[in-house]
């Protein structure tokens, strides 16, 4: 039927563009990697040898121990944390409820080193808590460089997202499910055991693949706060990167490791939630209500507690910046030296923040109005792929996608190195996904007829796709591409290895700021990346309408 | 412009399972006619086939003899109401009702002026600026209906476009597609697996089932003469009998085997095998005063005020739906008899396919 032939045209067109995009910019360079691995960088030769070194000297094996061991206690802890924080939140009536959960998004939503600088200041060896308990008590406080620390960041920072999750599932438990179990003599922890927990296990795996995958490849916290505590990320960074002399092979061989690790644990995941899931949608959700007496007391305790601790790191570095420097240090009084030095002496990266950012934004954008409707409405096998490769960025750590683009991109015929068009295709590759996601949700509840009761009124294939889809899609569009905005404005771990001085980015800054001492300009840097991103969430929710976010 | 359509031998296949097989069908310019069948019959891929958006792969479908198979559907000019009412959400009423004339480059004036009028016919003038999720299910469904007529299509399709409302809503609603069908006087293709609203809307009906249409004809003749038995069970409410035909004194008779016989007027005969069944419905059964008859006993009665609704159940066990006009004194547990009436039951060969009985009942 000409219809039919019209429409496989056009489609077929775009979707083979962008699936050649992907392979271009994420499979090549993947393969490129895993290639370089298996071959001996001075001979040529087909190779075990980098396989070999890393298994063998514990000074690796170690890494990789010790970033299971931070991911699994991150991921547990956060649990063990936001789990019971989403229940308060949704049972108990909070005074400020609708700030609180504002503000913990907001914390999730900061660069992670942001935090880890941050806790430096506070508990550092130096640390402004750690004088004062000096000096008050007498009280020696616990080392906080190492594991603990990087725990400490990594928790609250991350815990976030799984009371984000358990929240928006909780608005979806039925309150008649919970009156029912009540009706049959099941109540109080029993009931939450038995009714509440099984309904929840979905989205905690859900949220705790999330967790465990940003704090495994997060790579600022533990350089800067793990100081001789190595984790894979830090490992394939300074291998890669290192003043000995980066060794690619080396660092392609860790990455190769770490991306098995990594699918190895996403499909377990997939495999145990795909045999719990189930669809709830609630007529009655359940309602916080007020309660009485300690319960009370120890529930807004909890919840105001937990709030502190997540905004501290940043409220302590706002402070910090509009503190009085001389040189690096600070002293006594307030003044904004440290946001005009920040203009003055890495002016330059908050534009190219913007420009990149900007860039990168009106990609996705296109890209993922396209992506999302070749997916959703033209389903087929390309459209299949695609599907699975725009997944990619979930499984691969930043720092490894930059790695494979750099090795893959810096000799003919196409060098990239260096230029901001990698650091853009990076971010796009990256940052996608939330978009897609965001479009193809609200794509999902367009029923076909609305698109056929506009070809059958006379408008063309395309007519109808820019003057009904596309608008219907706006919402979830512009949703999904704050989302791809924020993380693109906090992202570190790709930009840290793809910058050169040119290109040069406001997280890079703030980092190679805190590495040198300069506390003052990576206060005003980070106090600025907190505003542009508090400005952003309070447009996404204005837009959007809604009360969370969903990543 | 209304037309005429004509399916030549259409064929419908998905991969190598064929969904309507050869179907051949005339729809007559500016009749409103319904393809009515249980679900999973065809009827909606027959519908969509009209509209372009399924390929027939395998006959010819015409508009007044102009072959369409080849036709794009933004250029067949139709109009369609679909189950959901496919409103588009972003744009107000009349946004939905100006839309296939944007697209057919109308000049503005001209659009504002007929947007205008279609919404005065279908009752909607007064929500012109809303928007669509302010608007009840009953007033969607006028703009789907303004938004389909609007651009005077050649014909008129309609998925199952009153399933979404409620009960009431939906008389009232069959009522105003009708009159405005009447009005204006497209060729109309609807579409829908409820009986009563095809009755109550039609000029003809196809009913069809497993792609094959079993009958086509008015509502009067689809309801007294149901060509088989799928149909007749299908229509209405209905009991199965099983009898015999014999001939007495040369006419065809049917006997029930307990010496209560019936003749029945125009029956064809057929000798090669006398079992035959019998389809009887509600109203067409009589309580005996003679005491001849089917005899069986009351198992259950309910007043429903204009008539009442009785269960018998006959020598063999088996229940038959009566509907008494009169007020027979009978109770529960009581022995009746039943009579037919002879000139409105059918009578089918024993397989149900074949209808003995002719002629329009009165």
């Amino acid at each position: 039927m000409n219809g039919r032939m019209k429409r496989w045209d056009i489609w077929t067109l775009i979707t083979t563009v962008i699936f050649l995009g992907y392979l271009l910019f994420l499979a090549l360079p993947l393969f490129t990697l895993l290639f370089q691995s298996f071959i001996d960088g001075t001979t040529g030769q087909f190779s075990l040898a980098y396989f070999e070194k890393f298994f063998s000297r514990k000074y690796y094996t170690n890494a990789i121990w010790n970033s299971i061991k931070v991911t699994v206690c991150v991921t547990l802890l956060s649990v063990i944390i936001a789990g019971p924080l989403a229940y308060i939140m949704s049972t108990v009536k909070i005074k400020g409820a609708a700030t609180i959960r504002i503000l913990i998004l907001i914390s999730s939503m900061s660069a992670p080193f942001i935090g880890a600088y941050a806790w430096i200041l506070l508990l550092g060896r130096s640390g402004v808590v750690t004088n004062a308990m000096k000096d008050w008590f007498g009280i020696t406080m616990p080392e906080i460089y190492g594991f603990t620390g990087i725990l400490l960041v990594l928790t609250l920072q991350l815990s976030p997202l799984i009371f984000m999750y358990v929240s928006g599932a909780l608005n979806n438990v039925d309150n008649s499910l919970m009156e029912a179990a009540e009706s049959m003599n099941c109540t109080g922890i029993r009931r939450m055991w038995k009714i509440l927990m099984p309904l929840l296990t979905p989205t905690l795996l859900a949220g705790g693949l999330l967790v465990f995958m940003r704090a495994f490849a997060d790579f600022g916290t533990p350089m800067l706060i793990g100081e001789g505590f190595r984790t894979v990320p830090v490992l394939i960074f300074t291998e890669f990167i290192g003043e000995v002399g980066g060794d690619d092979g080396f660092a392609a061989a860790i990455s190769v490791i770490v991306v098995i690790f990594a699918t190895s644990v996403f499909l377990l995941q997939k495999y145990i939630s795909n045999k719990k899931s189930y669809s709830m949608s609630a007529l009655n959700p359940i309602v916080p209500k007020e309660k009485k007496g300690f319960a009370n007391i120890a529930a807004h305790a909890y919840v105001y507690l937990f709030t502190l601790l997540a905004m501290l790191p940043q409220l302590y570095v706002a402070y910090t910046s509009f503190k009085k420097t001389s040189g690096k240090i600070f002293v006594d009084g307030y003044s904004l030296d440290s946001y005009r030095s920040a203009f003055s002496k890495v002016g330059d990266s908050i534009f190219n923040t913007f420009f990149l950012a900007i860039v990168t934004i009106v990609i996705i954008v296109f890209a993922s109005v396209l992506i999302a409707y070749a997916t959703v409405k033209r389903k087929g096998t390309v459209a299949n792929v695609l599907d699975t490769f725009t997944m990619m960025p979930y499984i691969v750590p930043g720092s490894i996608l930059g790695i494979a683009l750099l090795v893959t991109f810096n000799k003919q015929p196409m060098v990239l190195s260096g230029t901001a068009a990698i650091l853009i295709i990076a971010f796009v590759i990256r940052r996608l996904p939330y978009t897609i996601r965001s479009s193809a949700a609200v794509l999902h509840q367009v029923s076909d007829s609305v698109e056929e009761a506009s070809i059958s009124l006379g408008a063309s294939t395309m007519r109808t796709f820019f003057k009904v889809t596309v608008p219907m899609m706006l919402s979830g569009v512009v949703a999904g591409a704050i989302l791809s905005w924020i993380t693109i404005i906090t992202e570190l771990s790709t930009s840290i290895i793809l910058y050169t001085g040119k290109t040069r980015t406001m997280t890079v800054a703030v980092y190679t700021e805190v590495v040198r001492g300069n506390y003052g300009v990576a206060a005003a840097l980070s106090t600025l990346l907190t505003v542009i991103t508090v400005i952003s969430l309070l447009l996404f929710f204005k837009l959007s309408g809604k009360k969370e976010i969903t990543m | 412009m209304s037309v005429n359509i004509t399916f030549n031998n259409i064929v419908k296949k998905y991969g190598d399972t064929t969904v309507i097989p050869e179907l051949s069908l005339e729809i007559q310019k500016g009749e409103f006619f319904t393809l009515l069948g249980p679900s999973g019959c065809g009827k909606t891929t027959l519908l969509r086939m009209v509209a372009g958006f399924n390929s027939i792969e395998g006959g010819t479908l015409e508009f007044n003899g102009r072959v369409m198979n080849q036709v794009a559907p933004n250029k067949r000019n139709i109009g369609m109401v679909f189950q959901n009412y496919a409103i588009f959400p972003h744009m107000s009423v009349s946004g939905n009702v100006a839309f296939g004339l944007q697209t057919r480059k109308v000049n503005k004036q001209e659009i504002a002026q007929r947007v205008e009028e279609i919404l005065k016919v279908v009752q909607i003038e007064a929500y012109k600026d809303r928007m669509p999720k302010n608007l009840s299910g009953g007033q969607q469904q006028r703009v789907a209906l303004a938004r389909a007529i609007v651009i005077r299509p050649d014909v008129l399709l309609m998925d199952e476009p009153l399933s979404n409302l409620d009960a009431k809503l939906r008389i009232e609603m069959r009522e105003a597609i009708k009159q405005i069908q009447r009005e204006v006087g497209i060729t109309t293709v609807y579409v829908t697996h409820d009986q009563e609203e095809a009755m109550a809307v039609s000029d003809r009906i196809a009913v069809m089932k497993s792609g094959v249409i079993q009958h086509l004809g008015t509502p009067r003749e689809i309801y007294r003469r149901p060509s088989n038995l799928f149909v007749a069970t299908f229509i209405g409410r209905t009991n199965i009998l099983d009898a015999r035909m014999t001939l007495v004194d040369g006419a065809a008779s049917i006997d029930f085997g307990n010496g209560y016989s019936e003749t029945i007027p125009g029956l064809k005969t057929n000798s090669a095998n006398p079992n035959v069944k019998l389809s009887v419905r509600p109203e067409e059964f009589k309580i005996s005063n003679d005491g001849t008859g089917i005899p069986g006993v009351m198992r259950s009665s309910s007043f429903l005020g204009m008539h009442t609704h009785l269960l018998v159940e006959l020598t063999n066990g088996q229940q038959v739906e009566v509907i008494s006009e009169g007020d027979d004194d009978v109770k529960l547990g009581d022995q009746v008899r039943l009579k037919i009436d002879p000139r409105k039951v059918n009578v089918y060969d024993e397989t149900g396919e074949h209808n003995f009985t002719s002629g329009v009942g009165v």
